[in-house]
């Protein structure tokens, strides 16, 4: 109990100073920020599966296009508004994810990263096939006018900033209780040791299920965001590059931490962005601090405050 | 690395700064200058900022690598001659990845960070349909230089513009009257399984059968292959022509393999130059291509008649008379793409001097004057040849050149009119605010 | 063209497909056996390799023969050392911890790109074949007396793709007879089988842990080599062959290398024959999905143990 209320205040903490931010930052890395929370989203639902239940799933590009195509075709085609829109994204998510969970949790360790691998490549296939609807790779535009949720014009960068924070918001104070509850606690058992959870009479395969469905779920509202508040959808969302990218968030921020995905993807973020200001051999200097970040902060940098400053950190 | 920048005389704490930092930039010094190197400080005036988004990884680093080269060829002739209303142009460059998502961050950057007055450059679609909303809402004017349908089709939006290359829409419906008279009644499509080559499928297929031809078969292939030999037999055996367009690093692959396909029994081919874009025509396995046709944007090779503008272009830019670079004759220049980039800045200088352009709050205006141009004629603002700008669709037409392969080199055999690239308006733009 | 001709025609490419995915597969197939890592830069080791041969082919002039030769026997050389490198200035530091390997490999991999962009340069570019004569193929038809024998129209090969093929097997073949008969690949076994044992016995394993590395980046760029003349070097051309030669290893069975031929084969052929069926991605739909399902329905691989 003492542990939900701390993780409830830290919690509220990172939120208000996330709020904070938007009035102290120049305009351009508030503009960061509103994209980095949506990634970090992303992020959260991959930490979920990957940090406390231990699936690698290297297919969460799927569940993250799955949201956004969700909302985009329905308001391209449907010509719905966006909370209808936002219903469809999240609506679709939960079936692939339901599907794709059921189908690979079959398997587990590589089976599991190449099955879920194999059908976000499908997924990508699938959506250049169906290019009459989707404009295939290049995509399409969600004009400007048609980006107003009840009233509020998402396009402007204070509507866009709180969007994105009210979603960050939402996703941290859920995970967080979620990580502290019981199923929470379970999931963490079953990545400890799937047997013994078993044994101590646990529905593990519908634990795992769960988990997968809420962090595709929570890909999924972040890839519905992302198309909401800046405008496009397109395929490069589904290539394995953005399979990859919250694997990379969530190792280098620290998996099995509420903060690690927020962490891990505002580092990355900003050293490809300040790195591709000084040269454009960016990507080796991405490269290098990667391999430098294995070597001295094994387990990511919220990670590592956990281990050495603080304990409590959720 | 920054010795020679010492003078151990006058260091000022400033250049003693300044040379910490390009310290601290390491192997980045490099990356430095691009962004400083038209300004000039004999000239007292604020530069003009351009920012310029270029694919330097990615996909798209063949094009990017020539699209660059042509700008800073462009910026430093312009800036020579004194400029955009007395004031310098400064190129800030910023790689976006050749992905829709990086690039419109970066167009972000230019707006908010480095507070640029216009942002341009880009060639692959999906980048451009990833960045201009930004653009549109970030009211920064965003000239692409892409050759894709998007501009015109009106899915974009008043601030993105593209002025100086012809769209595919336009280019494709020029080569059917020239397919059907001269090759043959009876196509074959072959094309990439997205947008660009669905353009491609959708535009010619209408144009050509309006022309009295059919399509036997469209081929498309999935944009992730790397071997092609399988998909050749769905080419029907009665196929006269063949029209192939490829884009990627797969293309010489591709090219290669349909000529082992067809052997000594080939029906006509005509392809997109895209397909052999920054590629040697000379290159092993290529010999089968002798008598073929090309589309060319720009003819890559130095034509009997060539123009005294292409040649001093040409020049500027460091092309020899095959289209490779002077310095190494096996870096082939993406020459039917790359002339957009030197056209479209010359029109943001014409704009910006009839707009008497003072900083961002005149970027209306300036997307106005741009809007207000027609026709422009051949010359050395535009080597590649006139234009007709049509400022409802924000869109350029021009002439599309059709070349044959002889002894190795890509002769031209056919120069469409503008006539025969105009289509219909699909959009315009002047009705929307801004 | 006609069903049988195409039907072969598809086989064949399949089958050059398949022959330099086993090698590249095997090469990560032992790596993962022994070492227990997954080596996300595998596919940037067998980008080196055809950026090497383009080199040294340039450098070598005269008949493109005398530079693929040279590149053949350069190329595993200079990459695998560039691995053993990695190997024990990164991985051995990070006791080859899974997870970490992982992140350490992606970083690796931008490293090596981005040298790649910076010094060979964003272009595509060819190397030429010692030899490609185009082979035209017959095929038979039955006709009112009995089969008679004609030349399909587009029905060929190249001489160049046949000794992929052949070059792939007698290189297998060699690995195989390394692994089993030979002290070194002994070792290897040994360590694979039981990393304790083998430290205990004296083993260095550091040392075969490098070696290893070494020898499956080798592998890879020497598939990359075979593959250059007709799929030109290009710093982005790791990408899917590490795809698909991991997924190769594990529909293989983990670290059983007759696993990953075997798989090898299937995954490279049914890309080609499948294409014989329908539309091309619709084609690489099927091909994508049915990976997925024979792991639902065998998450061991096809050659795997089936683990407790």
């Amino acid at each position: 109990m003492k542990d939900q209320l701390l993780t409830g205040v830290f919690h509220l903490l990172i939120i208000a100073l996330m709020a904070g931010l938007y009035f102290i930052l120049p305009e351009y890395h508030s503009g960061v920020l509103a994209r980095v929370m949506v990634l970090a989203v992303y992020a959260m639902g991959y930490n979920i599966l990957f940090g406390y239940t231990g699936l690698l799933s290297l297919g969460h590009a799927l569940f993250f296009a799955t949201g956004m195509y969700g909302l985009g075709l329905a308001m391209q085609h449907l010509d719905v508004t966006p909370s209808i829109g936002i219903l469809c994204g999240l609506g679709a998510a939960v079936v692939v994810s339901a599907v794709i969970g059921f189908l690979a949790l079959r398997t587990t360790g590589v089976a599991f990263m190449i099955v879920t691998l194999m059908f976000a490549q499908a997924g990508y296939l699938i959506i250049l096939w169906l290019g009459e609807y989707t404009r295939g790779d290049e995509g399409f535009v969600i004009q400007q006018s048609q980006r107003v949720l009840n009233g509020v014009d998402l396009s402007q960068p204070d509507n866009r900033y709180f969007a994105a924070l009210i979603l960050f918001a939402i996703s941290l104070l859920l995970i967080g209780w979620v990580v502290r509850s019981g199923f929470g606690k379970t999931l963490v058992a079953i990545r400890e040791n799937e047997e013994r959870a078993r044994m101590l009479g646990y529905n593990v395969h519908r634990h795992k299920w769960l988990a997968v469905i809420i962090s595709g779920v929570l890909a999924g509202a972040a890839g519905a965001a992302y198309a909401l508040l800046f405008g496009y959808v397109g395929a490069t969302f589904a290539t394995v590059q953005y399979s990859i990218f919250p694997l990379l968030y969530v190792l280098l921020g620290g998996a099995g931490t509420t903060i690690g995905p927020l962490i891990g993807t505002v580092f990355m973020y900003y050293l490809i962005d300040l790195s591709s200001q000084i040269t454009s051999a960016y990507l080796l200097i991405a490269g290098v601090a990667l391999i430098l970040l294995t070597l001295f902060a094994p387990q990511g940098l919220a990670g590592e405050l956990r281990k050495r400053v603080f304990r409590w950190l959720p | 690395m920054s010795d020679q920048k010492k003078s151990p005389l006058n260091v000022t704490r400033r250049t003693a700064l300044k040379t910490l930092a390009a310290g601290a930039g390491g192997v980045a010094a490099a990356g430095l200058l691009p962004g400083l190197g038209g300004y000039s400080q004999l000239h007292s005036a604020e530069p003009i900022k351009i920012g310029f988004q270029v694919h330097r990884t990615g996909i798209g680093a063949a094009y990017g690598r020539w699209y660059d080269r042509t700008t800073q060829a462009c910026v430093e002739k312009i800036n020579a001659a004194g400029g955009i209303n007395g004031r310098m142009i400064e190129i800030v460059a910023e790689d976006d990845g050749t992905d829709p998502k990086r690039g419109a961050e970066v167009v972000e950057k230019f707006a908010s960070q480095h507070n640029c007055d216009v942002s341009f450059g880009t060639l692959f679609s999906h980048v451009v349909y990833g960045s201009a909303p930004r653009a549109g809402e970030l009211k920064m004017p965003y000239f692409v230089v892409s050759e894709g349908h998007h501009v015109a089709s009106g899915a974009l939006n008043r601030y993105t513009l593209q002025p100086g290359i012809t769209d595919v829409k336009s280019q494709v419906e020029a080569m059917a009257p020239f397919i059907a008279e001269n090759l043959g009644k009876k196509v074959t499509m072959i094309f990439p399984d997205f947008a660009f080559g669905h353009d491609h499928r959708d535009y010619f297929s209408a144009a050509f059968e309006a022309k009295g031809g059919t399509i036997l078969e469209k081929i498309a292939i999935p944009p992730t292959e790397t071997s092609f030999t399988k998909y050749f037999p769905k080419i029907p055996r009665d196929t006269e022509v063949i029209y192939h367009v490829m884009v990627g690093p797969a293309v010489l692959t591709f090219v290669k393999e349909m000529g082992e396909f067809f052997g000594p029994s080939k029906p006509e081919i005509f392809g997109f130059i895209d397909s052999l874009e920054a590629v040697d025509i000379a290159s092993p396995g290529l010999e089968f291509l002798e008598g073929t046709y090309f589309w060319e944007g720009n003819p890559r090779y130095v034509q009997e008649e060539q123009s005294e503008f292409d040649k001093a272009y040409r020049e500027a830019v460091g092309v020899d008379e095959n289209g490779a670079s002077v310095s190494d004759a096996k870096d082939v220049s993406t020459y039917a793409h790359m002339f957009g980039c030197w056209e479209t800045l010359h029109i943001i200088k014409r704009g910006m001097e009839a707009a008497d352009y003072k900083g961002p709050d005149d970027r209306t205006k300036l997307i106005e004057a741009v809007e207000a141009m027609s026709d422009m004629p051949h010359s050395m603002e535009h080597p590649q040849g006139a234009k007709r700008f049509n400022g409802k669709t924000h869109q350029t037409f021009g002439h599309q050149y059709i070349s044959k392969v002889t002894d190795g080199k890509l002769v031209l055999a056919h120069t469409t009119s503008i006539e025969d690239t105009l289509y219909e308006d699909e959009v315009d733009y002047t009705q929307q605010s801004f | 063209m006609e069903f049988g001709p195409h039907f072969f025609l598809a086989s064949l490419e399949g089958a050059v497909n398949a022959a330099v995915l086993a090698l590249m597969a095997v090469g990560l197939s032992i790596v993962f056996g022994i070492m227990r890592v997954v080596n996300v830069a595998h596919g940037e080791f067998f980008m080196l390799g055809a950026v090497i041969a383009w080199w040294i082919s340039t450098l070598a002039g005269g008949h493109p023969a005398v530079g693929f030769l040279f590149a053949l026997i350069a190329a595993p050389l200079i990459v695998g050392a560039i691995a053993a490198a990695a190997d024990h200035f990164v991985l051995r530091r990070i006791n080859y911890d899974p997870e970490r390997t992982i992140v350490a490999t992606i970083g690796l991999l931008y490293v090596l790109q981005q040298t790649t962009l910076m010094t060979f340069g964003p272009e595509a570019r060819p190397v030429e074949a010692p030899f490609n004569k185009r082979l035209a193929l017959p095929w038979f038809e039955k006709t009112a007396d009995g089969f008679s024998m004609y030349w399909p129209w587009g029905l060929s090969t190249t001489s160049y793709k046949l000794a992929v093929i052949a070059a792939a097997v007698i290189i297998l073949i060699g690995l195989w007879l390394f692994m089993t008969r030979s002290r070194i690949g002994l070792i290897m076994r040994a360590t694979q089988l039981d990393r304790e044992m083998a430290l205990a016995h004296g083993i260095p394993v550091d040392k075969v842990y490098a070696l290893v590395f070494g020898l499956g980046a080798g592998i890879a760029a020497l598939a990359a080599v075979l593959i250059v003349p007709i799929q030109q070097a290009h710093y982005l051309m790791g990408h899917d062959p590490l795809l698909l030669s991991f997924i190769v290893v594990i529909i293989g069975g983990l670290g059983s290398i007759p696993g990953t031929i075997v798989a090898a084969i299937f995954i490279g052929m049914s890309d080609g024959i499948i294409s014989v069926f329908f539309s091309p991605t619709v084609a690489k739909i099927i091909a994508t999905l049915l990976v997925a399902f024979v792991l639902i329905f065998r998450p061991q691989g096809l050659f795997g143990k089936r683990s407790a």
